[in-house]
């Protein structure tokens, strides 16, 4: 019972021992707060992934495209797994305004709407076209117009510091001018020597925001046919870029990802011999994290970062908990020493130690965790104050793609840092620990013994 | 009188830089139950250092050391933290109580020790008891609740023998036990020493001061970590 009552006793009478509890709560009270920033940007940017492109990508990276996707299409709608499958043209070009001097690159990307808002969640990117989307690329102010969703950062002025974008009322009436280069099967451009170019004049019928600020910022779409024709992808043997997948809410990542592989692998094999079937070999079936791994790794690579960084804030709490328990152990010896004239072992001596690192870590990261968990509660609601009242902004919303400061706690994050608060209080302890164990009571108490 | 506790050959030596400082050059002793023997000798004669190996806190380089039938020498470490917990008890000059704890605490902690975490509960009301009854006994009723730095240093001493006295040991080891205090004080834990004695407790304490010897029953004498005198009042 001594193992029990001594810490105790340490931990109300030595202030030495606050030190160490302060330190340790200070650094879990970090980690949390870094920790649930860094996990929630990432998964939520994880989620408007997923979100935007589907569960599944059938698509490759030539521009030419590949052929026979609406045969691939039929079979996929027969399949009992599916819940929606969306062919996709995408190409480079150019945007500009009739009259203006300018104009930008811009990615154009050829939707079916009626499609693609079954197989992503597009439908929720849009501002106007959202409760009818599949009537998005109808102007609201002339229906008998073209019409075409751009991504909201490409409009200027529509967003704020704090994050947010402003509409008007209607969708206002802007003419545009995009230019394509339209592509052979065999990649050459269709209309070499003559004007080179396609170009549509086309009008704004809503704008669409991702979250996903290369998404946002340049990507302009069009009604699929009018893009296949922009691309030279119409014709007799039309051409798409991707088809983008939804899986049944029963249907798990990996075996609906299979299960797809399966399918094109067939379905690429009984088209060997027809006309640009050679274009099939390049077709990749990819799980969304596949696809837009090359988006997301860079912010996983960040956390994994962070959290190499506070693997090193934790080897200096170890530090500091070596260092305090060391004086503790160098001031107590005496009573070690005392113990050990009583009977106490020496694995008795190493276990009272522990107890008191591990007294000292659940206290220190019970205050951690709570001052975490409250700071984060209100993280956003000081952060707005601070913006209000002082003018500083932490957390720019026109550079952070995400509104909010992400402030999810999640159970499993606070698990793993309680039980790494524990094993990093008794590391630090344990050289102290077995120091004080191995003391021999003569060592401690030897007064005019000679 | 049985026998319980017998010396054979014991020798110790330190080494002191260069030299090696002979302590003990080889001591036989026997204590009887019931005995109250006073150890004396100068200042580095060997004394504490002999009581230290009795009380099995330092082993002797050769020789026996045989308490009740036992070599302590050869015990395994299990055995000799019992031999420490439950067979010998513990005085010291500095009195060494631990500031955190109260005098009841302080004088239960042999008990605490011996009945571990598990078996404590079902032992705490007994074991508290008893030190309630022996610190009453050493006048010490109205400081239950007191820490070490709250109390004289007769008090202290006198809490550091109850907790001696906590697990019944067959032998009550006391070094200087009146060395840090004045001479009334210090004549007031002797006469709790005799009252004990006369109970039956077996005593062997170590002074460098010869009155405080008289007050036992057979004195020995150590001199350049020999045997010198042994003789009964």
């Amino acid at each position: 019972m001594y193992q029990w009552i001594l810490p105790t006793r340490y931990i109300l009478k030595r202030r030495i021992t606050l030190l160490a509890i302060a330190a340790v709560a200070l650094c879990v009270f970090i980690v949390v707060v870094v920790m649930t920033v860094m996990n929630g940007l990432v998964e939520e940017f994880r989620g408007k992934n997923h979100r935007f492109i589907g569960d599944c990508v059938v698509s490759t990276e030539s521009l030419v495209g590949f052929a026979y996707a609406d045969e691939f299409l039929a079979q996929l709608d027969r399949q009992e797994y599916i819940e929606g499958a969306s062919p996709v043209v995408r190409g480079f070009g150019l945007m500009t305004q009739p009259g203006a001097e300018w104009n930008m690159g811009v990615e154009i990307w050829g939707l079916n709407l009626r499609r693609h808002v079954e197989a992503t969640d597009f439908a929720q990117t849009l501002f106007y076209g959202k409760p009818n989307p599949t009537e998005a690329f109808v102007p609201s102010y002339n229906p008998s117009l073209p019409g075409c969703i751009i991504g909201i950062d490409m409009m200027p002025g529509r967003r704020h510091q704090d994050g947010t974008y402003s509409h008007p009322p209607q969708a206002p009436q802007y003419e545009m001018i995009v230019s394509g280069f339209p592509l052979t099967p065999k990649g050459g451009l269709a209309r070499a020597g003559t004007d080179l170019v396609n170009t549509l004049h086309v009008y704004f019928s809503d704008d669409s925001h991702s979250g996903l600020v290369k998404i946002d910022g340049r990507v302009v779409y069009l009604p699929y046919a009018t893009a296949q024709e922009l691309f030279g992808m119409a014709g007799t043997v039309p051409r798409t870029n991707a088809v983008h997948i939804r899986f049944r809410s029963t249907v798990g990542l990996e075996e609906g990802c299979r299960q797809v592989r399966d399918l094109w692998s067939e379905f690429a094999l009984s088209c060997k011999g027809r006309e640009y079937a050679n274009l099939l070999e390049e077709v990749r079936v990819q799980s969304w994290i596949e696809n837009r791994r090359g988006a997301i790794a860079p912010m996983e690579k960040e956390q994994t970062m962070m959290i190499f960084l506070f693997l090193m804030l934790g080897v200096i709490t170890v530090f500091i908990i070596f260092v305090v328990f060391y004086m503790i152990i160098s001031h107590k010896s005496k009573d070690i020493g005392v113990l050990r004239c009583l009977g106490v072992s020496s694995a008795g001596v190493l276990a009272m130690v522990l107890i008191f690192a591990s007294l000292v870590g659940i206290i220190g990261g019970g205050i951690g965790i709570a001052g975490g968990w409250a700071f984060l509660a209100k993280v956003n609601v000081i952060e707005d104050w601070l913006y209000q009242t002082r003018g500083w902004q932490v957390w720019n919303r026109s550079v952070y793609a995400i509104g909010e400061i992400p402030n999810q706690v999640h159970a499993s994050v606070l698990a793993v840092i309680g039980i790494s608060t524990l094993v990093a209080c008794w590391l630090g302890a344990l050289i102290p620990a077995l120091q004080a164990a191995r003391k021999q009571p003569v060592e401690t108490l030897r007064v005019g013994m000679l | 009188m049985s026998v319980i506790l017998t010396t054979t050959g014991v020798t110790k030596s330190y080494r002191m830089g260069p030299n090696i400082l002979e302590v003990l050059r080889g001591v036989d002793f026997a204590v009887e139950a019931g005995d109250f023997v006073a150890m004396v000798g100068a200042s580095g004669s060997g004394k504490s250092t002999f009581l230290h190996i009795l009380g099995a806190l330092d082993n002797p380089d050769k020789g026996d050391v045989v308490f009740e039938g036992q070599n302590i020498a050869r015990l395994g470490r299990g055995r000799l933290n019992e031999y420490r917990n439950r067979s010998v008890g513990f005085v010291f000059q500095f009195y060494h109580l631990l500031d955190e704890l109260d005098v009841v605490e302080n004088t239960v902690l042999p008990a605490m020790v011996t009945s571990g975490v598990l078996g404590w509960p079902a032992r705490r009301g007994p074991a508290r008891q008893r030190a309630i009854e022996l610190l009453r006994r050493f006048g010490l009723g109205e400081r239950l609740r007191h820490k070490p730095y709250q109390l004289s240093g007769g008090e202290r001493q006198r809490v550091s023998i109850a907790r001696a006295l906590m697990n019944r040991p067959t032998l009550l080891l006391a070094d200087e036990p009146t060395g840090n205090l004045d001479s009334k004080t210090g004549n007031d834990i002797l006469n709790v020493l005799e009252g004990l004695n006369r109970e039956g407790q077996t005593i062997l304490l170590v002074t460098h001061d010869d009155r405080i010897a008289r007050r036992a029953h057979r004195i020995v004498r150590l001199a350049d970590g020999r045997m010198v005198a042994d003789r009964m009042q």
